[in-house]
């Protein structure tokens, strides 16, 4: 299912209102005198339909992120999710079941502290592997889905509570690694669940090939405390619109990968062009159970899926994302149809003059 | 076609995919960026080293915005070095490219 299966925190919550009028006074006290350093509002807006196995639904979606600057070195940044989940009645019943959530997605505070080194404090997405942290937003996303072993968390939700290091730890003209490291404590707060742990990642990035390399780390330190390992490989070549990503992860009880390709040609009048537009994606997915224990999010079985997608790239940050899924596994195999539009925003939290 | 069979040729068909695509290497002349708004689209050809970063770190993850207002234009590039782990000179690239 959408988003839950992603990891995400969605949880019906007055809480989050007082959360997001706390994120507006930010934006308000944040500093307004830096010409180019104004907070934004950004995000995506969307409408999903989704008929998994026979089964359909039909979600409205607003993910906002805001992001304000405080002076020359801090951001706070946050992002939520709002959506409606609407499905016929089943047993030969007329109209429509539907419940809604929302909740928020990560609230953290970054400080720029040198070159090499930024801290982050608050509930951050953990970033293992590149899925949660970067392809997750809805206007990201080629897939309504994210790969299954997304759901290999760790954390119920998704993200940490507590602090991480990051930055570039080295850059030459040829290559450049970054890394990160955070801690996050046990809660239980509606809003900030998260799980004891502690994890990092390092990335190697090799500009002239544009291919990124990278291995994750990650230890639970709650209950019965298990290791998780994942290695990520990107590749874009030089001069084309083509896309590999790649992911394994590793936990205690099962593994998987995703492999994931996409494409739009230069061929007809580039990018913009009505062709130029069109966008087509392929992901192949498999995930294998190690044991019987099936304390993961993975499925309880192996499964094997493949992805094939037709996303077209409208004018005006708008994208329509369609798919069609085969999943292969012994509790069952099914059709995943999906298809959606979304559309992307990004603008200054109020008016002002130009710089 | 059972599962197995679907499989390989899912993979087949990716790898014959991929290989075509890739191999068509653009031909075509980019079309010439303005700033804040043609100049993020991905067609364009790398023109100095703020471009450059551009398309290597952002673009890597996301399509590019079709524009925005330079108000904003300091607040994405410390959102972008906090998530993509830029340097301190790709942050300054990056700005400048965004407001020559």
């Amino acid at each position: 299912m959408l988003r839950m299966t992603l990891g995400f925190k969605i949880r019906a919550s007055a809480h989050i209102i007082r959360l997001f009028l706390f994120a507006l006074a930010v934006l308000a006290s944040a500093h307004r005198g830096a010409a180019q350093d104004t907070p934004l509002i950004s995000g995506g807006v969307g409408f999903f339909n989704s008929t998994n196995a026979g089964n359909t639904s039909y979600i409205p979606i607003f993910e906002p992120l805001l992001a304000a600057p405080l002076g020359q070195h801090v951001l706070v940044e946050s992002r939520a999710a709002l959506l409606e989940f609407v499905s016929p009645k089943g047993g030969n019943q007329s109209g429509y079941d539907h419940s809604h959530f929302i909740g928020l997605t990560y609230l953290q505070g970054d400080y720029v502290a040198s070159r090499h080194f930024t801290i982050v404090a608050g509930d951050y997405l953990i970033p293992f592997n590149t899925y949660l942290e970067r392809l997750s937003p809805i206007w990201i996303g080629n897939f309504q889905d994210g790969p299954i072993i997304a759901n290999l968390n760790f954390s119920s939700s998704g993200s940490g509570l507590g602090g991480m290091i990051r930055g570039n730890a080295m850059q030459r003209s040829k290559y450049s690694i970054d890394y990160n490291y955070y801690y996050s404590a046990r809660s239980a707060n509606e809003q900030f669940s998260a799980s004891r742990g502690s994890g990092g990642r390092t990335s190697l990035y090799l500009p002239e090939q544009r291919l990124e390399v990278g291995l994750s780390y990650y230890r639970l330190l709650q209950g019965t405390h298990e290791n998780f390992y994942g290695t990520h490989v990107w590749w874009e070549p030089k001069d084309t619109a083509f896309r590999l990503r790649s992911e394994f992860a590793r936990g205690q009880h099962a593994e998987g990968y995703w492999v994931e390709a996409d494409y739009r040609t230069k061929a007809f009048r580039g990018l913009e062009s009505a062709i130029g537009r069109i966008e087509p994606v392929f992901r192949m997915q498999q995930t294998f159970r190690l044991d019987t224990i099936a304390s993961d999010g993975l499925p309880s079985v192996n499964t094997q899926r493949a992805d094939f997608g037709l996303d077209y790239n409208l004018p005006h940050n708008t994208r329509i994302i369609t798919s069609y899924a085969r999943q292969f596994s012994a509790s069952g195999n099914r059709n995943v149809w999906e298809t959606g539009i979304v559309y992307r925003f990004l603008s200054p939290a109020w008016k002002g003059k130009h710089p | 076609m059972n599962s197995r069979h679907f499989l390989y040729v899912s993979l087949v068909l990716a790898a014959v995919s991929a290989l075509a695509l890739a191999a068509q290497q653009s031909s075509t002349p980019a079309t010439q960026p303005t700033k804040h708004s043609a100049a993020l689209k991905q067609a364009a050809q790398p023109q100095d080293e703020g471009e450059r970063i551009f398309q290597q770190n952002c673009a890597r993850c996301h399509n590019a915005p079709e524009g925005f207002s330079p108000r904003i234009s300091g607040t994405i590039v410390r959102h972008m070095r906090v998530r993509a782990s830029l340097s301190q000179h790709d942050e300054e690239q990056l700005l400048r490219f965004f407001n020559p």
